[in-house]
């Protein structure tokens, strides 16, 4: 007994080993992030100057090590103001407004999908021609005309932007909710006697939290490009308030004469989706036991 | 005493073909009573798609009849979904086909085992873990298997859990749909002789559904064959596989390997077994079946009870007093 059990015993130890060991990608990205987090709030803290400050004596200054003095560390923009602090809190709008739509569009996306599995009938029907109105109709035009006659508060861009994306979240977790319902784990639960609410947040929603993760890892960076473009649109975020894709739209005047203007927001965009996608790959992992 | 009883019940579903298509009706179970006994074992037999599922599903009550009604000691059926259908839930059980599909894959055994306890609010914490222990014992799991993930079990392995966990509540019904057909011979041995050993010790009323003869035959206290959503006979086990009276029946039991030489000539059916939206007029079974006679293409036969106490639906099959006479 004791010789059948050690090898067993041994290679379950091995696994634990393996599956604790984070790759140095995932430290990388995972690093990343916290910093970026950290930055946002300690933003005030952060920015030397105020984001409005002007200094026209230097204006269009170059940063640190390219010509640039210390003073302004990433350089300055047209009208002297100093990039280091618009990226910072360029850097805590973005994260607050991808955050907080990510989250939205995941909360609501995944309740109409269970809703709709659930009920079946006339509420899945409601909920699938939300679901095909959203997806037929230009994303960019609704927002438009939802900024146009609402006007542009933070709150309402936020809550704008959670809208998109949350139809991708609503038709996984149907699908995947039916599956589970028609003959899986979801039914024999059911079969125990358990409450729908019970089957859906206890067993449904860690079951498919591995698909819902990893597409919301793909819609992050969605939100923070759609936010660029309608900033750049002058229909996001609006001066004298700046975001990275605010400083990215204005920056792009510069382009040839000052790209770091564009340089640095862009930077942080790239490093920020590419951070979150490479964790959510792993989270995926992690988040599956048959996979080890 | 009678622990279920279905009269008459009947099961349909509309399918429609194409978008302008005619909605037809399929009776997937088509007006069949049943009486399953407290801590006896009911064994349905049929081929695949004759309504043997649907028959265990409207059973638990997990869909409603069109027609006829369930009653669970003497009490109807609820709806799907009610907290008294809930609440049923403690007294009769499913056995799942798959069951890595019927197991969530994230939860350990144990943590699965003990689910049906939590939902039903039974015991404290401390008191539910030793029942999880001694229920696992009691379907031979080990002890360090408690907190394995389903996929690090075998089938056979996951099968005793799913078995466990249906037994957690002590129910009085258990359906088995086809529990061991997933499982490999020398496998599906040792869980028969497990779930006949804890009907026997716990005095669970078992329905077992299978297309395998053998198995219904080894575990049954009575069987009942179907044939596309009817019974065709129904009696005690070895009086039906020994002699068979309905044609369909005889085919079936001819088709039971036996080692050695065939003491019964094998029959072999003809044609495919019909679509149940264009079933056959008369008896479903006519085309098919090789002594069928002009009266057969024309009327439904009934159940009638022979003299052995075996129900048979068949013109040809006559009590044989009447013969006689």
């Amino acid at each position: 007994m004791s010789v059948t059990t050690a090898p067993v015993a041994g290679s379950i130890g091995a696994t634990r080993r393996k599956r604790t060991k984070v790759p140095v990608l995932v430290i990388v990205a995972l690093t990343w992030i916290l910093g970026i987090i950290l930055v946002a709030l300690l933003a005030d803290y952060l920015r030397p100057y105020g984001i409005t400050t002007l200094d026209l004596r230097s204006r269009l200054q170059p940063p640190a090590g390219f010509g640039g003095t210390v003073r302004h560390l990433f350089g300055t923009d047209e009208l002297g103001r100093d990039v280091t602090s618009r990226l910072v809190v360029s850097i805590r709008i973005s994260l607050m407004i991808a955050i907080g739509a990510t989250v939205i569009a995941a909360v609501f996306g995944t309740t109409m999908g269970f809703l709709a599995a659930h009920f079946r009938g006339w509420v899945e029907q409601f909920v699938l021609m939300l679901i095909d109105f959203q997806a037929s109709m230009p994303f960019l035009i609704l927002a438009l005309s939802v900024l146009a006659f609402f006007g542009n508060a933070l709150g309402l861009f936020v809550v704008l932007m959670g809208l998109y994306g949350w139809e991708r979240h609503a038709r996984i977790s149907r699908g995947l909710a039916i599956a589970a319902n028609a003959q899986g784990y979801a039914a024999a639960v059911r079969q125990l006697g358990a409450k729908p609410l019970r089957i859906y947040l206890g067993h449904v929603l860690p079951n498919i939290a591995s698909t819902l993760i990893v597409s919301a890892t793909l819609s992050f960076p969605e939100v923070v490009l759609l936010e660029s473009g309608l900033s750049f649109l002058g229909l996001g975020v609006q001066p004298p308030m700046t975001s990275l894709g605010n400083m990215v739209g204005y920056g792009r005047e510069y382009l040839t004469r000052a790209p770091w203007i564009l340089l640095a927001p862009s930077t942080v965009i790239v490093l920020t989706t590419l951070s979150v996608s490479l964790v959510g790959d792993w989270l995926r992992d992690r988040l599956d036991p048959t996979l080890s | 005493m009678s622990l279920l009883t279905l009269t008459d019940v009947a099961r349909a579903y509309t399918t429609r073909r194409g978008l302008l298509g005619r909605s037809t009706e399929v009776r997937a179970v088509d007006s069949i009573s049943l009486n399953v006994t407290a801590g006896r074992t009911l064994g349905v037999v049929g081929e695949s798609g004759c309504g043997k599922s649907t028959t265990g599903r409207l059973m638990l009550g997990l869909e409603r009849p069109s027609e006829g009604s369930v009653l669970f000691e003497e009490q109807p059926m609820p709806a799907p979904g009610t907290t008294e259908w809930r609440a049923l839930r403690k007294r009769m059980q499913l056995v799942f086909q798959d069951p890595l599909g019927a197991m969530d894959r994230r939860l350990t055994i144990a943590q699965q085992v003990e689910e049906p306890l939590i939902i039903h609010g039974i015991g404290t914490a401390s008191e539910r873990a030793e029942r999880v222990a001694a229920l696992l014992v009691d379907v031979g799991l080990r002890a360090d298997q408690a907190a394995r993930h389903p996929h690090e079990l075998s089938g056979g392995q996951r099968q005793r859990a799913v078995l466990a966990r249906a037994l957690a509540t002590d129910p009085a019904l258990l359906v088995c749909d086809e529990p061991v057909s997933a499982l490999d011979v020398s496998i599906q041995a040792q869980v028969v002789n497990m779930l006949t050993d804890l009907q026997a010790a716990r005095g669970i009323a078992m329905v077992f559904i299978s297309h395998d003869l053998k198995v219904v035959r080894q575990v049954s206290h009575s069987v009942a064959v179907m044939y596309l959503g009817r019974i065709v006979e129904q009696g005690d086990p070895e009086a039906l596989f020994a002699d068979p009276v309905h044609p369909y029946t005889r085919a079936l039991v001819s088709a039971i390997p036996v080692p050695g030489p065939r003491r019964i000539p094998r029959i072999v059916l003809t044609g495919d077994p019909p679509n149940p939206a264009d079933r056959p007029t008369g008896c479903a079974f006519h085309p098919r079946c090789p002594v069928a006679v002009a009266r057969c293409a024309v009327e439904i036969p009934q159940l009638r009870t022979m003299d052995d106490g075996r129900d048979v639906a068949c013109h040809l099959a006559e009590p044989q007093a009447r013969m006689a006479a």
